[in-house]
């Protein structure tokens, strides 16, 4: 009922929806990358939606278990790994996974979900405030994480889905809640060229190098709410885009927010990637979520 | 309120005023909880902040038009009964020197005493005027501005659980060891976020504060307990 970590990779968490619910206390979402990927790879397995998977960074691991189980790997690809299929992992079959091939996050669900404490009713792990997940920070290798019941027998043998998208550099965003702390033509500058994300990325934000975003008079405004896919820019006019592990509240102003369907795009962007992005509609915005969530239900529900 | 503006397509921000004031953040309070107290279905996290309310949603439960509608007539509607009342929360505080090792240049900013530091820090009633930067931090206002210094041009990299900082017009207490550049003036024994503590949290958004100055002897004991 254990799977034990014999190489961690380079940044690999424990991660379930995430810690909703207790922003106004000043603690963060955290949660999947991915979310898209992390909903898809526990459906395979015939988890719930918010069962705790692997959350894996770059690198993978070599995962060892102690008991027959179901695993399914979402996201990002690697060699000798499985994409979006379910398949079958025991103590005599480990799970190593080879260099890798696309995307940067990869979500491994095994049958049953990582049975970690629930902390603040979640399993989600922020790394920061070293908060959840196993002991609050990224697996290392001998570590041994406990495993729940796998509710039995419903798994899908292949979802149909396909791969990450070409596009994938390709973000679309809307105007954001400071656009006017912004010089006329800011969203033109946005869209003009692509952004680099910097070496300094990690779960909390990415930098990003490209087109200066200057603004109208202060950077800084009265810190409110930061959601996930904003793009906040400093005084230095080189934007951060805000992923899972952002604080609750900050202080700079927001030009642009990148819409919920396109933010687990985001998630697979590492260091060196470059984003293009291009303003959308609201109704454009409802309607990529809304057939994003078919195409998961339709997998849920097989 | 003043209006209501959409933060992306999953969020949207009511806004007051446009400056730092008790009286707006505790306005700000007392909508985030009839926010939350409506139970919307779509409404996943209400995040109230110093001058606004944000709102997270699910945009495939309900959409932003009737969102905004049903957020406005609550806004705008005046609370049912009094916010439920709550106690000030009286924090205690040594304000030994090496526990407070910025309290010389605050006292040289406002060209009192450090003495008169104290005084004039434990001498009001703050209010908790948003919640953030880490679990439990309360930025808390508004100091008096003799000692209103601002934060030290190099942030300290790991500031002790419990510091008393001052930022120009706010104060808070360090959750837990982290960088910081709030200027330290003492250490409380208490403990904003505690995991241990059926409700681990101290504070809420609108909270009254009031620190009370305490000799080293209680300070020590009262650390090695919590």
């Amino acid at each position: 009922m254990i799977v034990r970590v014999n190489r961690a990779g380079l940044l690999t968490t424990v991660q379930d929806r995430g810690r909703w619910g207790y922003q106004s206390r000043g603690v963060p979402v955290a949660g999947p990358m991915d979310l898209v990927s992390h909903r898809l790879a526990n459906a395979i397995v015939g988890n719930d939606a918010n069962s705790a998977l692997l959350e894996v960074t770059l690198t993978g691991p070599q995962l060892e278990f102690t008991d027959d189980r179901m695993v399914a790997v979402s996201g990002a690809e690697f060699e000798n790994v499985p994409a979006r299929v379910a398949f079958a992992v025991s103590p005599a079959r480990p799970l190593i996974f080879g260099p890798r091939l696309r995307g940067a996050r990869a979500y491994v669900a095994i049958s049953g979900g990582i049975d970690v404490p629930v902390v603040l009713g979640s399993r989600a792990t922020h790394l920061p405030s070293a908060m959840g997940g196993f002991e609050g920070r990224a697996l290392k290798s001998g570590d041994e994480l406990p495993l729940g019941p796998p509710k039995g027998g419903h798994y899908v043998p292949t979802s149909g889905v396909s791969g990450l998208s070409r596009t994938i550099g390709t973000l679309r965003v809307l105007p954001g809640p400071q656009r006017d702390r912004f010089a006329a033509d800011a969203l033109d500058v946005l869209q003009s060229a692509p952004y680099r994300v910097n070496a300094e990325s990690n779960r909390v934000g990415y930098r990003l190098s490209g087109p200066q975003l200057p603004h109208v008079g202060e950077a800084d405004i009265i810190s409110d709410a930061t959601p996930m896919g904003s793009i906040q820019v400093p005084s230095s006019g080189e934007p951060i885009l805000l992923m899972a592990d952002r604080q609750t509240t900050g202080g700079y102003a927001k030009i642009a927010t990148v819409i919920s369907a396109d933010i687990p795009a985001a998630g697979q962007l590492a260091p060196g990637d470059e984003i293009r992005f291009v303003v959308c509609s609201p109704a454009d915005a409802v309607a990529a979520l809304k057939a994003q969530e078919d195409m998961l239900l339709a997998v849920e529900r097989t | 309120m003043t209006r209501i503006v959409p933060s992306g397509d999953s969020v949207v921000l009511i806004e007051f005023e446009e400056r730092i004031d008790p009286a707006i953040s505790a306005a700000a309070a007392v909508v985030a909880e009839a926010v939350e107290a409506a139970k919307i279905p779509a409404v996943r996290d209400v995040v109230p902040a110093y001058r606004s309310v944000a709102v997270y949603f699910d945009p495939l439960q309900t959409d932003q038009p009737t969102l905004i509608r049903r957020l406005t007539a609550l806004a705008e509607q005046p609370p049912a009964r009094e916010r439920a009342g709550r106690d000030v929360i009286e924090i205690p505080v040594c304000y030994d020197s090496d526990l407070g090792p910025d309290l010389p240049s605050v006292a040289a900013f406002g060209g009192v005493t450090e003495a008169e530091v104290i005084a004039l820090h434990s001498g009001v009633t703050y209010q908790v005027l948003m919640i953030g930067f880490m679990p439990g931090f309360a930025y808390m206002g508004t100091v008096d501005s003799r000692i209103a210094a601002p934060r030290l041009e190099k942030p300290r990299p790991r500031v002790p659980r419990g510091s008393i900082g001052i930022a120009k017009g706010q104060t808070g207490i360090y959750p837990g060891d982290a960088p910081g550049g709030w200027r330290l003036i003492g250490r409380t024994p208490v403990r904003p976020f505690d995991m241990s503590r059926a409700d681990p949290f101290l504070f809420r958004p609108g909270d009254g504060v009031r620190f009370v100055p305490i000799a080293r002897a209680e300070f020590e004991q009262r650390d090695s307990e919590s």
